[in-house]
């Protein structure tokens, strides 16, 4: 029988623009929760959202305040899972591994308070570190007291499209996406169907860490993009039953979203692929 | 200059709602976009019925309980309601007849509301109604169902030939459909319902919905969360009255459903 002391705590994470939050957002994280749990080795106790701050820059990406806002409405409902906007009020546009670090330092230690420069890596990428097979705490300490639980871990939780983004040039680094599934592990939910598994196969560093890849099958096919939501208000269509209520009346309300609001960002470069152009020149 | 004015158009869902899904209101949502873009309706109601208990669906909960979630998931809609008169017929009706009960009741409430008006004194009508003293466009009323629905007016004994003559041509299909499914393939293979394209509008879903009950209740028996797929309130109904279980899902376990059950029964020699 499983001693439910035992269990790895759990804190799911997920990054994304939410322009604006749909219910198949919402629905990843019960999907995620649910498979965790029945692998009887997680209990999940927190579910975040991320919005990307304004400064990604991607095209038709509107204002934070209203994406953290839309979030907030639409996990009012929710007991465990809530929105966080750590990573939108920052001024500039933050790699996802660095909202990882932060969400786990501050899970370690709820009280101290962080800047920017705190958000460093537990342990450097790079360093060789003694894996056991089914140990999945990032932390260096071996665990030898059986009454102490594993420290709680924070994952990613997200859908096929962020696992097949990896393979767009420049827009991850390398080194980020080791220390993600190294450290910190991934919840990727997808359609039966999906060729995500293919995807692990083909890359080295996903097969070296698929242990800390789970897979999830979502067998509701659920498709309810954000791209879709907004083109469907431009045409004047609805959207209800897609998004929560409050979300579809706030949207309504403050007349979101038109071919104005898709413009926005139409001739900038996305925020990574500028930044990782420079750091590579430099 | 007088606008063109738009027929009045009832949307009629049959089906079991076992229990109501998310996908079931945007199948209303989705065909009242189309039918408004066409530019020659209006759409002035949505009536959702679920079937009899007699209908004899495996898994298929009592009417009361149906009706109930459903009125909860339509609590916040403006235009959609749940009606109960299918539920609460003695014995299972054929989808035709209420039809025609939805219809009738729509045209004695026009009725009642022109003897209202007739009634009233000159100077309370408002400016609204001097364009009803035209001759009030009569309202259509039309099955809204998805493609998987016309598929089975092929299946044996399931439906009565003169029955799909009268849905098609006296009221009409809206018929939802989903990437992958071809409803204008069905259409062509029959030439009945050929002859009445014209009154077969076909809506495709473009964001995939497919939330299916059958799957609601299968992860509600195990436990897992359906949250966000069905609205909260009947989530919450559902738990509290304990309603989908293993034993709620053997019901009618092995028996033939009621209008398979119905035509077996007719004399072969009147085909």
């Amino acid at each position: 029988m499983e001693d439910p002391d035992k269990k790895t705590e759990v804190v799911l994470l997920a990054c994304g623009s939410f322009n604006p939050i749909t219910n198949m957002h919402l629905r990843l994280f019960e999907l995620a929760k649910d498979y965790l749990h029945e692998t009887g080795k997680y209990k999940v106790i927190k579910g975040i959202i991320s919005p990307v701050g304004d400064a990604y820059k991607k095209k038709g990406l509107i204002s934070a305040n209203h994406r953290v806002t839309m979030a907030k409405l639409a996990t009012k409902s929710s007991e465990w899972v809530e929105v966080d906007d750590w990573e939108s009020s920052q001024s500039e546009w933050l790699e996802t591994v660095k909202v990882l670090r932060y969400h786990h330092q501050k899970l370690l230690s709820p009280d101290a308070t962080y800047s920017l420069q705190n958000v460093v890596p537990l342990t450097r990428p790079g360093r060789k570190r003694k894996q056991e097979p089914n140990r999945h705490d990032p932390v260096k300490k071996k665990n030898q007291n059986p009454d102490i639980k594993s420290p709680p871990q924070v994952k990613l939780v997200c859908g096929s499209d962020l696992l097949e983004s990896f393979r767009i040039p420049n827009l991850w680094k390398l080194e980020d996406i080791i220390e993600i599934v190294e450290n910190y592990g991934i919840v990727c939910i997808s359609r039966a169907g999906n060729n995500v598994q293919k995807l692990i196969y083909e890359s080295d560093i996903l097969w070296k860490h698929k242990n800390n890849i789970h897979l999830v099958e979502e067998w509701i096919t659920n498709d309810i993009s954000s791209t879709k939501i907004r083109r469907a208000l431009r045409r004047g269509q609805s959207i209800r039953y897609l998004v929560p209520d409050a979300v579809q009346a706030y949207i309504e309300k403050n007349n979101l979203y038109s071919p104005e609001s898709e413009d926005m960002n139409a001739e900038v470069v996305l925020a990574p692929l500028q930044k990782n152009a420079n750091d590579s020149k430099n | 200059v007088r606008m063109k004015s738009r027929i009045p158009l009832i949307l009629l869902a049959c089906g079991s709602f076992n229990p109501i899904t998310n996908m079931h209101m945007r199948l209303f949502e989705l065909a009242r976009d189309h039918l408004h873009q066409t530019g020659q309706y209006q759409v002035t109601e949505g009536i959702m019925s679920p079937v009899n208990d007699d209908y004899g669906k495996k898994g298929l909960v009592s009417a009361k309980h149906r009706i109930a979630m459903a009125k909860l998931a339509l609590e916040t809609s403006d235009w959609i309601r749940v009606d109960p008169w299918e539920s609460e017929q003695k014995k299972w009706t054929e989808t035709v007849k209420v039809l025609r009960h939805h219809y009738n009741e729509s045209l004695r409430l026009l009725q009642s509301r022109k003897e209202f008006m007739k009634n009233k004194q000159p100077i309370e009508r408002s400016t609204e109604d001097s364009l009803s003293h035209q001759q009030p466009v009569l309202p259509e009323l039309k099955l809204l169902c998805g493609a998987d629905f016309l598929q089975t007016f092929k299946m044996p004994n399931l439906w009565k030939e003169e029955h799909i003559k009268e849905i098609v041509e006296r009221f009409g299909l809206v018929c939802i459909s989903r990437a992958g499914s071809d409803p204008a393939k069905y259409i062509n293979e029959s030439d009945l319902l050929m002859k009445f394209q014209h009154n077969i509008f076909l809506v495709k879903e473009w964001v995939q919905n497919e939330i299916s009950a059958t799957q609601i209740r299968y992860a509600l028996r195990r436990g897992l969360s359906v949250k966000y797929l069905i609205p909260d309130s009947v989530i919450a109904y559902i738990t509290h009255h304990n309603i989908y279980t293993e034993e709620s899902e053997q019901k009618n376990e092995g028996d033939l459903l009621q209008p398979l059950k119905l035509h077996k029964t007719v004399n072969p020699l009147n085909d």
